[in-house]
């Protein structure tokens, strides 16, 4: 029923359209009936954007080949899984999702802080819906899901690397991050186009920006298990642009994060912070055009279309309306609240917001360059993992420090003697690490060896204020040790749910810096019973075989592991080559050992006639603790998200009868 | 199908249609209500809450860094007596700020 999907689409479109233009002359002349209608008209557009969903979904789960957008993305052999993730793996179908995710947080935005919206802040329907409003057009006007086709027998199949587990969720963590942070952006410039530039619109949207950067970093990370299986370089992580584009609004929204921290503390950097939000969307919107666009060479060239210059016009015009919003509103916005030390809290937040955005700068910068020089020059160029691992050292290693120091550092201002004896502990442990593991030949790698004593600094700190947290909690009549530690936890949520993330950072360092620096590796052809050594590790390669997959046709190298001298298991790698796609891809093998954290990492590069096979073999140090700071990462931002009565109520209290005042 | 979908396409849009417009259709009272937009007294008076909240959670922190030893002795007693002021301030402002409504109201009660 592609006509349904269309006129779903068109409806949501004139909805989206209906919320903008009545929100807005609702919001100048204080019209509330009509706002009211406004909001309504966004919640009937997500409505109507999930029955175009639900029809695409039917769509490609019935194979229907008359819709182009089915024959170009899948096959009748796809496994159903990957069949219904081509919903979000072409253009269209992300738009869609976009927008599904888009109305959905919008209504659910709205309809949580109805009173808000409808009182304090009505130009957030308009906002928000302006923003939704340039993905409804995207979709009915220039990149349509629902074209039709005379069915072909069997589609095209889908890109065999979008074929993995990891790709099934990585767009859709991608897409609720980068529009989880449309909502904080609407209600800041709501609270800007309103007049009220109060702490208002941080309270409201402190969870939404938290569940925003929680899906981006974890969608950044599954995305980086993706690249490490399908990918099969053996890295992890390649700066690849696209990847950067998402790393980049990450990298502001952390930087906000914490800024905001001052704000409620101190009332300082609220020019910053609305400057940090604008920021923040403008690189989703950004990181979505690099995507999309295809100007770019990138391993994501699979999408590449030509939306680029609607979504590069459409993200000068949302620059311009923060730009102006951000000047007209200067004068409400300065603080007067001034910064009393530079070693204190504050200043602390703030030297990891400058590290924090210099380190986002300078990877936009590495991303647009060579468009800048193709444009000026007319020299292609292109910018290598130097580039961006310098600067990830010069910025990444201070703000490490930074985890360190902060939280020992009290707000207002500290002694230097104090902050002293705060960090005798953890700089003790750190050197002490420094030398284990200079004495333990970890010198091969300077990075690395700064990059774990940092580490260790790090953590020593986290457990200390747990520690003494808890005792001091124990000390005022908390109870035994657990219960102190609880409501420690409970009391200042988004404190130790802060130390938890910082702890998953530590982990992803320590996996970084081990499969970055000391990882071993090897090339070598090898037949049937040969051997070759990496590491502490033996393979034997011992046959290949044939099969025939789901959708592909599969060819194995069979390796016999050894570690030591004992056999420890079996690893298969190979090649797949895709029927009705007509593409090959290799399919790495990995063995992992959860105890040590590391993988040994085989790609099979080329299989011969005479049955002798070309072997890649890399053993990836602490690897592993990549992926566990992803989990850890999420309990953190879980702890720190999660609604804390004593303070909801608090805040009721303050904005009660707020109304009713307006209204005397 | 085409005919289903067209009937489906039309319910799906009516049913938009009403709910979009059942605001507009709601009996008005005594005119359309303002919205009530940036009241100079209301902001005044937030504001003053947001400084009562910020000075005693302040208070709050530096007595538990105080505790951890995160705060030294020296450290406490030079901040915490400008906090204590600051807290009494707004705690007064607010109360100044309280004090024109809790008027109005009584006008309103006794006339």
């Amino acid at each position: 029923m592609p006509e349904l999907g269309r006129a779903a689409l068109v409806a949501a479109f004139g909805l989206i359209l209906y919320a903008v233009v009545v929100g807005a002359y609702a919001a100048w002349r204080g019209r509330r009936r009509l706002l009211d209608s406004a909001t309504n008209a966004l919640f009937a557009a997500f409505a109507a954007v999930g029955v175009a969903s639900l029809v695409l979904l039917a769509a490609l789960a019935r194979n229907d080949f008359s819709l182009d957008y089915v024959a170009r993305l899948t096959s009748r052999e796809l496994p159903n899984g990957y069949t219904l993730a081509a919903f979000w793996s072409g253009q269209e179908g992300s738009l869609l999702l976009w927008l599904l995710v888009l109305t959905g947080a919008a209504s659910a935005a709205v309809a949580l802080n109805r009173r808000l919206v409808r009182e304090v802040l009505p130009w957030t329907v308009p906002i928000i819906g302006g923003v939704a409003l340039f993905f409804a057009f995207l979709l009915v006007v220039v990149a349509s899901p629902f074209d039709t086709q005379a069915a072909p027998a069997d589609g095209a199949g889908m890109n065999p690397s979008l074929q993995n587990p990891y790709m099934i969720a990585h767009p859709p963590m991608l897409y609720l991050g980068y529009v989880g942070l449309t909502v904080p952006f609407a209600f800041a410039m709501a609270a800007l186009a309103s007049r009220r530039v109060d702490e208002r619109w941080i309270v409201v949207t402190r969870r939404w920006t938290l569940a925003a950067w929680t899906f981006l970093g974890f969608g950044i990370l599954l995305g980086a298990k993706w690249a490490y299986e399908e990918v099969g370089w053996g890295g992890w992580y390649a700066w690849d642009p696209v990847e950067n584009a998402a790393l980049m609004p990450w990298l502001v929204a952390t930087a906000f994060l914490h800024s905001v921290m001052v704000q409620e503390k101190k009332d300082m950097l609220r020019v910053w912070n609305v400057i940090l939000v604008a920021g923040a969307f403008a690189l989703s919107l950004f990181g979505t055009f690099l995507t999309r666009s295809g100007v770019i060479s990138s391993i994501h060239s699979f999408t590449q279309s030509s939306i680029g210059p609607f979504f590069l016009g459409f993200i000068a015009v949302t620059a311009a309306f923060s730009i102006v919003m951000i000047i007209t509103r200067l004068p409400q916005l300065r603080s007067k609240t001034r910064m009393e030390s530079l070693v204190s809290r504050e200043a602390a937040f703030l030297y990891n917001n400058l590290f924090l955005v210099a380190l986002a700068l300078t990877i936009l910068w590495g991303v647009i360059y060579p468009l800048v020089s193709e444009a000026v020059r007319g020299v292609a160029v292109s910018v290598g993992a130097p580039y961006y691992d310098f600067f990830a050292i010069v910025f990444g290693l201070p703000l490490v420090l930074l985890m360190g120091i902060g939280p020992v550092v009290a707000w207002r201002r500290a002694s230097l003697r104090s902050l002293a004896r705060q960090l005798a502990w953890p700089t003790g442990v750190a050197l002490a690490v420094g030398v284990l593991l200079l004495a333990g030949g970890a010198g091969s790698s300077p990075a690395g060896l700064i990059g774990y004593t940092l580490g260790a600094f790090v953590m020593t700190t986290i457990v200390l204020e747990f520690v003494r947290g808890t005792r001091a909690r124990k000390s005022i009549g908390s109870g035994g040790w657990w219960p102190a530690f609880t409501g420690l936890v409970a009391r200042n949520r988004r404190r130790y749910g802060g130390y938890v993330v910082h702890a998953s950072i530590v982990l992803l360092l320590v996996g970084a810096v081990g499969i970055g620096g000391f990882s071993s590796s090897r090339e070598v052809r090898l037949d049937r019973g040969e051997a070759a050594e990496v590491g502490d590790y033996r393979v034997v390669y011992t046959g290949s075989s044939e099969q025939r997959g789901a959708n592909a046709q599969e060819v194995r190298a069979h390796l016999e592991v050894f570690r030591d001298g004992e056999h420890v298991g079996t690893v298969e790698a190979g090649k797949n080559s895709y029927f009705a796609e007509e593409q090959t891809s290799n399919e790495v093998g990995i063995r992992t050992d959860w105890l040590r954290g590391e993988d040994l990492f085989v790609i099979a590069d080329r299989f011969y006639a005479d049955g002798s096979v070309q072997l890649q073999v890399i053993v990836n140090p602490l690897v592993n603790l990549i992926w566990l700071a992803g989990l850890v990462f999420v309990l953190g931002a879980a702890v720190a998200m999660w609604p804390d009565a004593r303070e909801q109520r608090r805040l009721a209290q303050r904005f009660a009868g707020e109304g009713a005042l307006a209204r005397a | 199908m085409e005919t289903v979908a067209l009937v489906l396409g039309a319910l799906l849009t009516v049913l938009c249609v009403v709910f979009v417009a059942r605001p507009l259709l709601r009996p008005a009272r005594t005119g359309e209500e303002p919205l009530e937009g940036a009241n100079p007294a209301e902001l005044l008076r937030v504001r003053a809450l947001e400084r009562r909240d910020r000075a005693l959670a302040a208070l709050k922190e530096l007595e538990f860094d105080h505790r951890t030893g995160k705060v030294s002795d020296e450290d406490y007693g030079a901040l915490v007596g400008p906090l204590r002021r600051e807290a009494a301030e707004a705690l007064r402002e607010l109360e100044h700020e309280d004090r024109p409504e809790r008027e109005g109201l009584k006008a309103d009660v006794h006339g």
